[in-house]
């Protein structure tokens, strides 16, 4: 197939690529570090070594903001900026701007690493960074929206690609997002207090939170699957038709779906009935969505025999859709009362993290490193097997532990004696979840052996000399 | 006019431009500007400036 073939026509800027591409498996590898480290805590408290700076209560921010930011963002420059310029065929616009983005972007990430373990933190979930670094993304995000959108109107081709709609989706509202919900007044270099008080904060922060994973984790990595799977199966996608309605319907709808996550708070009951059904009707778009992704293959299935690639694009999309009917079903406020605040929350966020955005990403990378730097194929096509396994692997120990864990906390928790008294104590649930606690530990451990072997393999491709990782032919591609 | 009928506008509003939204993508008229842009994904490629194999066009 011409997967792997040159491009004719322009020649496109991949210099500002590469640098995300590369920084994406770093981060990957630094963040899910952090992330095995914490599980670990939970089950051994020994490994914080009395060490302020690694608690869990610092080290968890440091690990969500360090893979949805460091890793899953570095992924979404890459790919956009990549898809950008080969779909509207043209070069990077400002490539100065496209090179501050990224610089700016590194810088950021390694403040939040300094400030997060040093407890530094607004102390809002996945908005912990303090002012100034608050504003050091929006001047980024801002110049990544200029060469973004500039590309686009510089484009040579009469069509926007769909996957060009869900990149600028995605970059225009999480600016929005960041903005509204980082609104603070400092009182020191880093110490700063919100504008919004009470319930009206939650609100905006859930707002902001739960678009984070509706525009970030889900509208920009659409983007990347609208533009890897087809190309990656070599047939266009299943129905262009559906991928525009799929677009407006999931963009229109996600934004209502926050106040899911204050079920049965301080929050108006109407507001908390409208979120919950805004994430009912979000089911449909998102699995709409899916379907276009997985019949993208109809035709080419038999491709999955041979190309571990495309069984990463697929796998996430298949982890895509349990994620998007587990939401909805949690988000129903009778099963929230069950599952909110149990470890249910946590693999339900994994098996979209994991499962998704991660694998998605790392097929895309597969896809994306060879064409990057000159070659036809991986340096080893069989630890991109490898690798694929222990992703899948990994993922279903901790997102089946978290399952079983959460539903017995629930349980556990809601169980009251004849006499009105609560049946368990809380520390009774807790020795109850060791068991499950050590079975995700194992699993991060697959997904994080993983990245190792993917970066080795990284590594082997980048410095493999010219016409040396020829294309295989699909036959022979096991 | 009161907050109810308000929301009841709002909501016949956003409903008739999702059918509007549905009735432009899935107009047959449109149906080779949508193939072009399938292709897209290919189009930068060398020879497959026509279009690929391209599935069933739903």
């Amino acid at each position: 197939m011409m997967n792997h073939s040159q491009p004719t026509g322009a020649d496109y800027n991949y210099t500002v690529v590469r640098q995300f591409a590369l920084t994406t498996v770093l981060w990957g590898i630094v963040g899910m570090s952090v992330g095995v480290l914490i599980a670990a805590q939970l089950i051994w408290p020994q490994l914080n070594f009395d060490t302020p700076w690694l608690t869990y209560s610092r080290l968890r921010p440091l690990h969500t903001n360090a893979v949805i930011f460091a890793f899953g963002t570095s992924a979404l420059f890459a790919t956009s900026y990549y898809v950008v310029q080969r779909t509207c065929q043209t070069r990077l616009f400002a490539p100065k701007l496209a090179a501050f983005t990224f610089w700016g972007w590194q810088a950021i990430i390694l403040a939040a690493a300094i400030t997060l373990p040093l407890g530094i933190t607004q102390a809002k979930e996945y908005a912990e960074l303090e002012w100034p670094i608050d504003i050091a993304i929006t001047i980024v995000w801002i110049s990544y929206a200029v060469v973004f959108f500039g590309t686009i109107i510089k484009r040579t081709t009469s069509h926007i690609y769909v996957a060009n709609w869900f990149f600028g989706g995605f970059i225009i509202t999480v600016a929005v997002l960041h903005i509204v919900n980082s609104m603070a007044i400092p009182v020191s270099l880093w110490k700063s207090y919100s504008v919004y008080g009470g319930a009206v904060d939650a609100m905006v922060q859930w707002w902001y939170g739960h678009n984070a994973v509706g525009f970030l984790l889900t509208a920009g990595f659409l983007g990347m699957m609208y533009y890897f799977v087809p190309k990656q199966a070599g047939r266009p996608v299943y129905s262009y038709r559906l991928s525009i309605v799929h677009f407006w319907a999931l963009i229109a709808l996600y934004i209502w779906a926050g106040p899911h996550h204050l079920h049965y708070t301080a929050l108006p009951d109407w507001t908390q009935s409208l979120g919950m059904v805004m994430s009912l009707i979000l089911f449909a778009p998102s699995w709409g969505g899916m379907i276009n992704g997985i019949m993208t293959l109809s035709g080419a299935w038999h491709k999955l025999r041979t190309d571990p690639v495309l069984r990463f694009l697929v796998v996430s999309l298949s982890f895509y859709g349990m994620s998007t009917f587990e939401g909805p079903m949690m988000a129903i406020k009778t099963v929230n009362a069950l599952s909110h605040y149990t470890d249910w929350t946590i693999g339900h966020v994994h098996s979209g993290a994991l499962g998704w955005v991660a694998m998605v990403s790392i097929g895309s990378l597969y896809h994306l490193i060879p064409v990057l730097f000159g070659h036809g194929r991986m340096y080893s096509t069989k630890l991109v097997n490898v690798h694929f396994w222990l992703a899948t692997i990994g993922t279903v120990l901790y997102i089946v532990a978290m399952w079983i864990s959460g539903v017995m906390q629930g349980l556990m928790w809601r169980a009251v004696n004849a006499d009105g008294t609560l049946t368990y104590s809380f520390v009774e649930g807790l020795e109850a979840s060791y068991p499950f606690y050590f079975v995700r530990f194992i699993g991060g451990c697959f997904f994080l052996t993983g990245m190792l072997i993917m970066a080795y393999n990284v590594i082997r491709t980048v410095k493999a000399p010219d016409n040396t990782l020829p294309a295989l032919a699909e036959a022979e591609a096991a | 006019m009161d907050y109810g009928t308000l929301q009841g506008i709002i909501t016949i509003i956003v409903m008739l431009t999702f059918v509007g939204i549905f009735a432009w993508a899935y107009s047959s008229r449109r149906q080779k500007q949508f193939d072009e842009a399938a292709n897209l994904v290919f189009s930068d490629e060398e020879g497959s400036k026509a279009t690929k194999d391209s599935g069933e066009h739903k």
